[in-house]
C-alpha cells in the first residue's frame, strides 16, 4: 500500500504537449480510475507513473519519494497491460513467477507465492498451460496473477477488460473489484468506460486533453460535475443539454428560459454567467418525467422508443427543434410523433457556462 | 447468388494444383538428379548420354569409381570438415552478434541509432568485389594473439573465413524488421517485472526469434558454405581450405567430369541436411508462436 502524488505533472512529445500539468493525490489503499476519451492522456499519464514515459516536468512521489528517475521495478508497482502482455513461451507458472524468478526470490518462497496467487485468481487448474491455450479472461488473470505475486505498493491497470467480450468483462469487472477489497493496495485503473469507471473507482479523475476536468468519488461526480465536459461523459444515456437564455440571477440562484422550456429557477454554483448571456442546462435522461403535454416544463413529440424491457429510452423533439432523451424506469409504449411534455425537479439540473470545446468533444 | 464449389470442382482443383507443385519440383530436381546420378557413371557414357533422358537415369556402366578417384585427387574430407567448421562458426555467431545488434537497434534507446542502422543497411547494396582488396590488405596486417602467441597477419587461418562475416547488413535488417513486429507491451512488461535487457533477450526476445533466426541461419549457412572469391583470396594452404575452392583440383590437368559429379554430391550433403532440419525446426518455431492476443 501507497500514496502516490502527482505534483504539477506534464509530458511533451517533441512540441506536442500531451499532458499539460496534472496534480494528484492518492491515498494508500484507494481505487483510483482515469477516465477520459480517446488521446486525453489517461494511458500515458499510467506510463509515466509506470516509469515506461519519461516524465517531462513536475515530480511523481511515490511514498513520499521522488520516483521520477527511477526504473520501473525500483518503484514499487505492477502493471496490468491492455494485450495481457503475457509471454506465450512460458507457460501459466513461469509466467506468474517471472518477475520473481528474474529477481531471484528463493525458490521456495517464490513457488508459495505463486500458488497464493492461482488460489486469489481461482487458476490453479492452468498453471501447466501455454499461453494459448487459454481464454481472453484466463489469459488477463495470468497477468493480474504476475501483478500480485510481486507484492506491489501500487497496481496500474491499463483498460485491461477492452479486449474481453461484454459478459466476461463484467465478471473480471467484479473480481477486480473483490481483488481491491481483499489485497487493500493502492490501484490506478486507467478505462474508457464510465461503467468500469463508475462501479470500480473510490476516486475517478476524468481527463481531457491532458488536462484533470474533476476528481471526485463516482458519486460526486455524477450528481455535480463541475463542468460540461464530466456532466456529458459520465451517465448513461448522457446527460441533455439545452441551451437557455439567464433572465435574472440571485444569489444562489438563476432564471433561464427558452423558447420550448417555461422559465425556471436552478442553482448557479458561481459558474460564469450573466443576465441577459447563454447558458446550457444539463438534466440527466433519468430525471425527465413525462406528463401530458400541458402539464409539461418541455414540450415536444416523439421521435424515437427504445424499448430495453425494465427501461424505455424515449427521445423527443422539442418545439425549438432540439432533441432530449428521457429514460423511464418502465417498460412504456409511446408511439412516433405523440405530443409529450416532460417535468423534472429543478435541483436535479445543472446549469454551466456555454463552452462548446467542451461539449463537442464529449463523445 | 453463392458461390458453391462442388466436390468434383474441388478435386479437379487439387489435381491442377499438384500437377503445378510436381513439375515445378521436377524442374528443381533435374540438376540435383543429374549431378548425382552422372556420378555414378564414366565420363564417356556421362557425356553420351547427356543428349537423351538417360541422363537422369542410373542406366549403363554404374559404379562408385569416380567417388574413389575423387577422394585420390582431393582431400574431400578435410575440405568438406573445414567448409562445416567455418559455416556452423560463422552462422552461430552471426546470429548471436546480429540479433544482439537489432536488439539495440529496436529496443533500446541510443543517440544516432537510426543514422547508424541506415548506414548498414546501406552496405546491402555494396558489391563484396568493391571491398575485397582492401579488406584482403587489412587481414593480411591484422594482429592476433592466439595460444601461439603475438602475430602479424590472418591469412591462412580459419579466423580469417570467419570474422569477417558475422556481422552483416542483410541478417541485422531481418532481426531487426522482426523484432519491430514483436508486441511493445511484452518488452514493457518485462521492463515492469524488473528484467534487465540482457533478460529481455535471452528470456522474451529470443524464444519468439525462432521463425528469423531460421531464416538468417539458411541464407548464412549458404552464403558461407558457397563462398569461394574470399577464401580463395585469403587461404593457400591445403589444410584451411573448403569445398568451393576445392573444387579447382578437378579443373587442373585431365578433367574428369565423373569426379567432379561425384565431388559436388558429396558437398551437397551437408547442405540438404542444413535445410531439412532448419525446415522442421523452422516450421516447429512458428507454431509456438502461433499467439494471438
Amino acid at each position: 500500500m501507497a500514496q502516490v502524488s502527482l505534483r504539477n505533472v506534464r509530458k511533451s512529445f517533441g512540441a506536442v504537449d500531451v499532458i499539460k500539468g496534472v496534480d494528484i493525490d492518492i491515498a494508500d489503499g484507494e481505487f483510483v480510475v482515469f477516465v477520459g476519451p480517446s488521446g486525453c492522456g489517461k494511458s500515458t499519464l499510467l506510463r509515466m507513473i509506470a516509469g515506461l514515459e519519461d516524465i517531462t516536468d513536475g515530480d511523481l512521489e511515490i511514498d513520499g519519494v521522488r520516483m521520477n528517475d527511477r526504473q520501473p521495478k525500483d518503484r514499487g508497482i505492477a502493471m496490468v497491460f491492455q494485450t495481457y502482455a503475457i509471454f506465450p513461451h512460458m507457460t501459466v507458472r513461469e509466467n506468474v513467477a517471472f518477475g520473481l524468478t528474474i529477481n531471484k526470490t528463493p525458490k521456495a518462497e517464490a513457488a508459495a507465492k505463486v500458488a497464493e496467487a492461482a488460489r486469489i485468481l481461482q487458476m490453479e487448474h492452468l498453471m501447466d498451460r501455454k499461453p494459448s491455450q487459454l481464454s481472453g479472461g484466463q489469459r488477463q488473470r495470468v497477468a493480474i496473477g504476475r501483478a500480485i505475486v510481486r507484492d506491489p505498493k501500487v497496481f496500474l491497470f491499463d483498460e485491461p477488460l477492452s479486449n474481453l467480450d461484454a459478459a466476461l468483462r463484467m465478471d473480471m469487472r467484479m473480481e477486480i473489484g473483490k481483488l481491491h477489497q481483499s489485497l487493500g493496495a493502492s490501484m490506478i485503473y486507467v478505462t474508457h468506460d464510465q461503467v468500469e469507471a463508475m462501479t470500480l473507482a473510490d476516486k475517478i479523475v476524468v481527463l481531457k486533453d491532458g488536462l484533470v476536468m474533476q476528481v471526485g468519488t463516482p458519486m460526486d461526480l455524477y450528481h455535480a460535475p463541475d463542468n460540461l465536459f464530466v456532466a456529458g461523459f459520465l451517465g448513461a444515456p448522457s446527460m441533455n443539454f439545452i441551451d437557455v437564455k439567464l433572465t435574472e440571477m440571485e444569489s444562489e440562484l438563476a432564471t433561464v428560459e427558452n423558447a420550448a422550456m417555461q422559465p425556471i429557477k436552478v442553482a448557479h454554483k458561481g459558474r460564469a454567467l450573466s443576465v441577459g448571456g447563454r447558458g446550457v442546462l444539463g438534466i440527466r435522461p433519468q430525471y425527465l418525467h413525462p406528463v401530458a403535454p400541458s402539464e409539461g416544463m418541455l414540450h415536444g413529440k416523439v421521435a424515437l422508443t427504445e424499448r430495453l424491457g425494465a427501461e424505455t429510452v424515449v427521445e423527443v423533439m422539442l418545439k425549438d427543434g432540439e432533441k432530449v432523451i428521457a429514460a423511464l424506469a418502465e417498460d412504456r409504449i409511446l408511439a412516433p410523433g405523440t405530443e409529450i411534455g416532460l417535468r423534472f425537479d429543478a435541483a436535479q439540473a445543472h446549469l454551466f457556462a456555454d463552452d462548446a470545446t467542451q461539449r463537442k468533444a464529449v463523445h | 447468388m453463392m458461390a458453391t464449389i462442388s466436390p468434383d470442382n474441388s478435386g479437379l482443383r487439387l489435381a491442377v494444383r499438384y500437377t503445378v507443385l510436381s513439375l515445378i519440383a521436377v524442374i528443381f530436381l533435374f540438376p540435383l538428379v543429374f549431378m548425382v546420378v552422372s556420378s555414378f557413371k564414366p565420363d564417356a557414357q556421362l557425356l553420351a548420354d547427356t543428349a537423351s533422358l538417360r541422363a537422369f537415369l542410373p542406366v549403363g556402366d554404374i559404379s562408385l569409381d569416380n567417388y574413389a578417384a575423387a577422394f585420390a585427387r582431393a582431400p574431400v574430407g578435410l575440405f568438406v570438415f573445414n567448409s562445416v567448421l567455418v559455416t556452423g562458426v560463422t552462422v552461430l555467431l552471426s546470429l548471436f552478434v546480429c540479433s544482439l545488434a537489432a536488439f539495440s537497434f529496436v529496443f533500446l534507446r541510443w543517440r544516432g541509432r537510426k543514422l547508424l542502422l541506415a548506414i548498414i543497411v546501406a552496405t546491402l547494396i555494396v558489391p563484396f568485389e568493391t571491398i575485397a582488396i582492401p579488406l584482403l590488405l587489412i587481414a593480411a596486417n591484422l594482429p592476433w594473439i592466439g595460444l601461439d602467441g603475438f602475430q602479424i597477419g590472418w591469412l591462412n587461418t580459419y579466423r580469417v573465413q570467419i570474422i569477417p562475416w558475422i556481422a552483416d547488413g542483410l541478417t541485422i535488417f531481418l532481426f531487426v524488421q522482426y523484432f519491430k513486429d514483436l508486441p511493445g507491451e511484452l518488452i514493457e512488461a518485462a521492463r515492469v517485472e524488473g528484467a534487465s535487457s540482457w533478460t529481455i533477450y535471452r528470456r522474451i526476445v529470443m524464444p519468439l526469434a525462432g521463425p528469423v533466426l531460421a531464416t538468417a541461419a539458411i541464407l548464412k549457412f549458404l552464403i558461407m558454405y558457397n563462398q569461394y572469391l574470399w577464401p580463395l583470396m585469403v587461404v593457400q594452404q591445403e589444410s584451411y581450405r573448403p569445398v568451393m575452392v576445392g573444387l579447382q583440383y578437378f579443373f587442373q590437368l585431365n578433367r574428369a567430369w565423373g569426379e567432379i559429379m561425384a565431388y559436388l554430391s558429396m558437398i551437397t550433403v551437408p547442405v540438404l541436411a542444413f535445410y531439412l532440419y532448419m525446415q522442421r525446426a523452422f516450421i516447429a518455431s512458428i507454431a509456438s508462436t502461433g499467439v494471438k492476443g
